[in-house]
């Protein structure tokens, strides 16, 4: 039974390939001859199924197609559309055989287009393989149950079809149709399906379906609110949108940024606070049991204050935020934690995790932005076409995408003139060499200033009463130079008359210098500073150990019986502890940082909109339009201040293990001030532009200021000796130390000796040499890809240029007529051109009716026959009255070698347009 | 959408909205398309009325609606683009459509118009970059080529409810 199925079912799929061919190709006479024939075999037999069908099944389909069709498209409404389909029902009843037959010819073809497309969207798609999964489960059923109504014949062909219902249902998204005319012929085709599926599943093939289509109903359903779900976790996504709607992706993209950088500090955070500061608090040993954790004597008096504790002294500066307060037992409390073990691992592990996710992210933006290559063939037809972002849906910024279109549109006319014409080439130059040259200038400047002023603070922390200014002169000037050095950079970059897009990267690439020259020139003071400690720290050594020598001399002397008593860790004097400064040093500058972004928001920014808002009536200018106006968001400098800070937090978290939060605080705080700001108070850009592509530009940054702060960290690390009295790695020569001391006591003894081959050089230079020669090798394959990519690019050029001259060569296509003809020509009047083609070949070729489609395809696949329609209204080439007639006269006997000429068919869209006004068109297609 | 559409219509029709149609001037004033340059144009293309009053039913609304989606292909998206810039409805985009599609981006304001010379220069350069077959006009395939290429045209083609 199962086997004679299946041959009928293939017999039949040859005949409805055959059918399909004949369709399409119908523009020979044999085929024809078929195209006709079969329409009138089928039409009884159909007519008889369908009725017969119909009569049996109704009642039970309706509840049936009620579930379905909530199913497929449960977005929308059922009700309508089953009135809707109801309605149609009728008028498809009414309308009989014939339309039916149209109707169902359509869809093979449809489907034959949507095959050459290939794209299945995929909620659609699965919903299509589902169901083909139950179809085959309900033919396996029916094998047994209900064959007696239909003959094999009819039921393989109703396969067939059914698959091809299917098949269009799957694809019906791709297709460029009213949504009319899409839901009616998924209704029909669900319909169909339905039927077939009514006929052949009964009992419990049908409730095994019905209980999947609920399964699938629940799930989509299921997924579509978790997406929600999950798009509403993301947090401050609708504060962003909303800015972006306002201002653009550019400034949207900082905020983005901003959220990123949360995140990574928000991890970073949970490291160092899980596992160095909370078992500090909880298993080390409490304050004031040790010298390292007691505020000394002559500090207590003024350790409590504020402006003591706003300098991070006194209490602060002996708690668990910074790095002396930490003991150096090797295990700490009831675990066994080893506390100098973990502290180390903690401060490598969050440059590693930084330099992954920054890398990481990097890489990931890459890729996308690789994928779309970049062209530059259509520079203006990009500007025109796609210019316009659907998303605005603000009245101003709308207006302000109109100033920037129209100006971008200036600017490239312009730039197409200079580059035919390059005379102001020379002024230009210069005035950016001029520009450079200032810049460079201003950079030595700040960095002198800075050294300057460092210096200068070194001899004031000598002297004894000191005014708040002197204590806090490198933050002042630093956080001074960090406000007036962008705009001033800014200025000079007016004069290089850069792309905006262009000009952001320059100036984020001179204030990014400026801060690491800063950074850097406060780096070197700081070094400076640490030197001076560490001879300091020699004296006070032996201070201490005679110190503590005497006391316990003296202790001995009053009795030998005695225990002496202890001496309170308050007094007992102790070294600079070089580490803490430095902490102290980077916290400050974050805290001075926070404070001046904050304030140059609420000044520069909020102040100046209030003045500017209220002021304005009674001014003698427009204050709004005229000098001081709103302000803009300034994107490179908050961008900048932001990787700048992360910088400093890198490089402070080792040294102030507090750092970190209070970081987080700051981001957090910012999140929320700024995008009130820019709300409340600025004004979108003037060029308002799109930032794709410098989200990469940003990581770069970041990458680049991760490393430089790497760079001092492990230099100290490696190279500095540790203080002897604070810190969780004092009385050790190196830091690195606590990693071998953790070896040799913790391990096995095999393991310390795999580590100690491991760590010979004559393993790891190899290892290295290794890696650089992997890189080479990787950097080589990338090369040759590239210019493989390049030489593809030209190819593809030289091939545009050809087209072009060809087409130049034989102007004979107008694609006028021919898009004329796809929108009017329906498909059923497939049917009517063989006869014209017929007709057509008795014809002279000159002559060609519209009616001929071999130029369909001719737009797409640019090959020189474009096709006897355009012939029609303008005077075909000499080539054309050699070629056209011995062409059609071949092709006539052989369909399938056209078959190729018919495949672009599917791709060219114009096709699918026509199908829209099929039903309106129809009356007038036959001729 | 079904919501958001039937905000548009007056309280009394909002039972039968699923037949009704709303008029122009209702689905201008829904705040994604009142800045866009196109609306009358997209009101056009979708709406599928016989009277041709560019009203729209729901299902022309939710035709937009996917058609500005995410999840439509750029086939889709550059045939309806295609469309609404193609102001007089022709098939094609020829040097009229263009002109009116450089004034709608340019905005209303006089001081923000292309000049004769510059608006000519531009409409020049675009026919020669995507005009492929050099007879004045740019087809669809010809527009799709063209879009097809461009990077962020998916991105920027869409509407957000």
């Amino acid at each position: 039974m199962g086997k004679k199925r299946k041959c009928a079912l293939q017999v039949i799929m040859e005949d409805a390939g055959i059918e399909i061919d004949g369709q399409v190709e119908s523009d020979t006479e044999s085929e024809e001859d078929k195209a006709k024939k079969t329409p009138k075999k089928r039409t009884p037999r159909e007519t008889r199924r369908t009725s017969r069908l119909e009569r049996k099944k109704q009642d039970k389909y309706k509840e049936e197609e009620e579930s379905k069709e909530e199913d497929i498209c449960s977005q929308q409404n059922g009700t309508s559309k089953r009135k809707n389909y109801q309605r149609e029902n009728k008028d498809g009843k009414k309308a009989g055989g014939g339309s039916r037959q149209r109707d169902k010819k359509a869809p093979t073809k449809d489907q034959k287009e949507s095959e050459n497309k290939e794209k299945k969207t995929s909620k659609n798609g699965k919903e299509g393989e589902n169901k083909e999964g139950t179809d085959r489960k309900n033919s396996t059923s029916s094998d047994s149950s209900g064959e007696e109504s239909l003959s094999e014949e009819e039921l393989a062909m109703l396969m067939e079809q059914v698959e091809q219902k299917k098949k269009l249902i799957s694809t019906m998204r791709n297709k460029p149709w009213r949504m009319v005319k899409k839901l009616s012929v998924l209704r029909e085709a669900q319909a169909f399906v339905e039927k077939f599926e009514g006929a052949l599943g009964k009992g419990k093939g049908k409730k095994l379906y019905a209980y999947k289509m609920m399964m699938a109903k629940k799930w989509v359903k299921f997924k579509r609110d978790f997406d929600n779900f999950k798009t509403q976790c993301i947090p401050w996504e609708m504060k962003i949108k909303e800015v972006e709607s306002h201002f653009g992706s550019s400034v949207a993209s900082y905020f983005i940024f901003l959220r990123w950088m949360y995140g990574v500090n928000l991890v970073l955070f949970g490291l160092i606070f899980g596992l160095v500061i909370i078992p500090e608090v909880l298993m080390g040993m409490p304050y004031g049991s040790m010298p390292r954790k007691t505020v000394p004597r002559a500090e207590q008096a003024t350790a409590m204050d504020f402006s003591v504790l706003w300098d991070f002294e006194g209490y602060i500066k002996y708690s668990a935020l910074f790095y002396g307060y930490y003991n150096n037992q090797r295990t700490i409390g009831w675990l066994k934690y080893r506390l100098p073990m973990a502290y180390f691992m903690v401060g490598i592990s969050v440059f590693g995790y930084s330099l992954m996710v920054v890398i990481r992210s990097m890489a990931r933006n890459a890729n996308e932005s690789t994928a779309d290559g970049d062209d530059h063939n259509f520079i203006f037809s990009w500007k025109m076409f796609t210019s316009w972002d659907y998303l605005i849906g603000n009245p101003e910024t709308a207006d302000n995408k109109f100033a920037s279109i129209t100006t971008s549109f200036k600017e490239s006319i312009v730039d197409e003139q200079e580059s035919n014409k390059d005379e102001n080439i020379h002024l230009r130059r210069f005035l950016r060499v001029l520009a450079n040259l200032l810049i460079i200038c201003c950079l030595c400047g700040s960095g002198y200033l800075i050294y300057f002023v460092v210096k200068r603070s070194q001899t004031f922390s000598k002297m004894q009463n000191v005014g708040w200014y002197e204590r806090n002169e490198v933050e002042i000037v630093m956080s001074l130079l960090g406000m007036f050095c962008p705009p001033l950079f800014e200025t000079i970059a007016a004069l290089e008359n850069y792309h905006p897009r262009i000009g952001l990267k320059w100036q984020l690439g001179r204030i990014f210098a400026l801060f690491l020259g800063n950074l850097y020139t406060f780096l070197l003071a700081l070094m400076d500073d640490v030197n001076e400690k560490l001879a300091e720290e020699d004296v006070v050594k032996n201070i201490t150990h005679w110190t503590l020598l005497g006391h316990h001399n003296s202790s001995l002397r009053n009795g030998s019986a005695a225990t002496p008593p202890p001496l309170d860790p308050a007094d007992v004097p102790r070294g600079p502890c070089w580490e803490t400064t430095v902490g102290i040093e980077f916290v400050r500058l974050t805290v001075s940082d926070i404070l001046v972004t904050y304030i140059t928001i609420l000044v520069g920014d909020f102040i100046r909109a209030c003045f500017v808002r209220f002021v304005n009536y009674c001014w003698c200018w427009d204050l709004e339009a005229g000098f001081p106006s709103y302000a803009e968001f300034d994107i490179s400098g908050n961008v900048l201040g932001l990787v700048f800070n992360q910088g400093m937090i890198w490089m402070g978290s080792f040294y102030a293990p507090g750092l970190v939060g209070i970081n987080v605080l700051r981001l957090l705080t910012s999140m929320y001030f700024q995008c009130w700001a820019v709300m409340s108070s600025n004004v979108p850009h003037a060029r308002v532009f799109k930032a794709s592509k410098s989200n990469n530009f940003y990581m770069g940054l970041l990458l680049l200021i991760l490393f430089l702060s790497l760079l001092p960290v492990a230099y100290t690390i490696m190279s500095l000796p540790p203080s002897f009295d604070c810190g969780p790695f004092s009385g050790k020569k190196r830091m690195y130390e606590v990693i071998q001391e953790t070896i040799e006591l913790d391990f096995p003894l095999f393991v310390a000796k795999i580590f100690s081959y491991v760590a010979n050089p004559g393993l790891i230079i190899p290892a290295i040499l290794l890696m650089v020669l992997a890189i080479y090798y990787l950097n080589a394959v990338a090369e040759a890809y590239q210019r493989a990519n390049t030489e593809l690019k030209k190819k593809m050029q030289m091939q545009r240029e050809e087209e072009k001259n060809k087409r130049n060569n034989k102007a004979s296509t107008s694609p006028v007529l021919q898009d004329m003809e796809d929108l009017l020509t329906p498909s059923p009047k497939r049917e009517t051109h063989p006869k014209q083609a017929e007709d057509k070949n008795m014809e002279p070729p000159g002559r060609t009716s519209p009616g001929g489609k071999q130029g369909k395809p001719a737009a797409l696949n640019g090959s020189p026959r474009t096709g006897g329609r355009g012939a029609a209204l303008s005077p075909p080439p000499p080539q054309r009255f050699v070629t056209q007639p011995p062409m059609l006269g071949v092709r006539a006997p052989y369909p399938g070698q056209l078959r190729p000429w018919r495949q672009p068919l599917g791709t060219v869209p114009g096709r699918g347009r026509g199908q829209p006004w099929y039903s309106q068109a129809a009356p007038y297609a036959p001729r | 959408a079904y919501k958001r559409f039937s905000e548009l219509l007056p309280k009394e029709e909002r039972k039968i909205s699923r037949s009704t149609r709303v008029p122009k001037s209702q689905i201008l004033t829904l705040p994604e398309l009142r800045a866009n340059p196109f609306q009358h144009q997209i009101c056009r293309v979708f709406s599928t009325s016989d009277a041709r009053d560019d009203s729209m039913s729901f299902e022309d609304f939710l035709d937009m609606l996917s058609v500005f989606s995410d999840s439509a292909t750029l086939d889709i998206k550059s045939h309806y683009a295609f469309r609404i810039f193609d102001f007089d409805g022709d098939g094609v985009l020829d040097r009229n459509d263009l002109e009116k599609l450089v004034n709608c981006l340019t905005g209303q304001g006089e001081e923000s118009r292309l000049n004769g010379t510059e608006m000519e220069q531009l409409i020049r350069n675009i026919l020669e970059e995507s005009d492929i077959d050099k007879d004045g006009t740019i087809n669809l395939s010809e527009f799709q080529h063209v879009i097809s290429r461009c990077p962020d045209f998916a991105s920027s083609f869409k509407i957000v409810l």
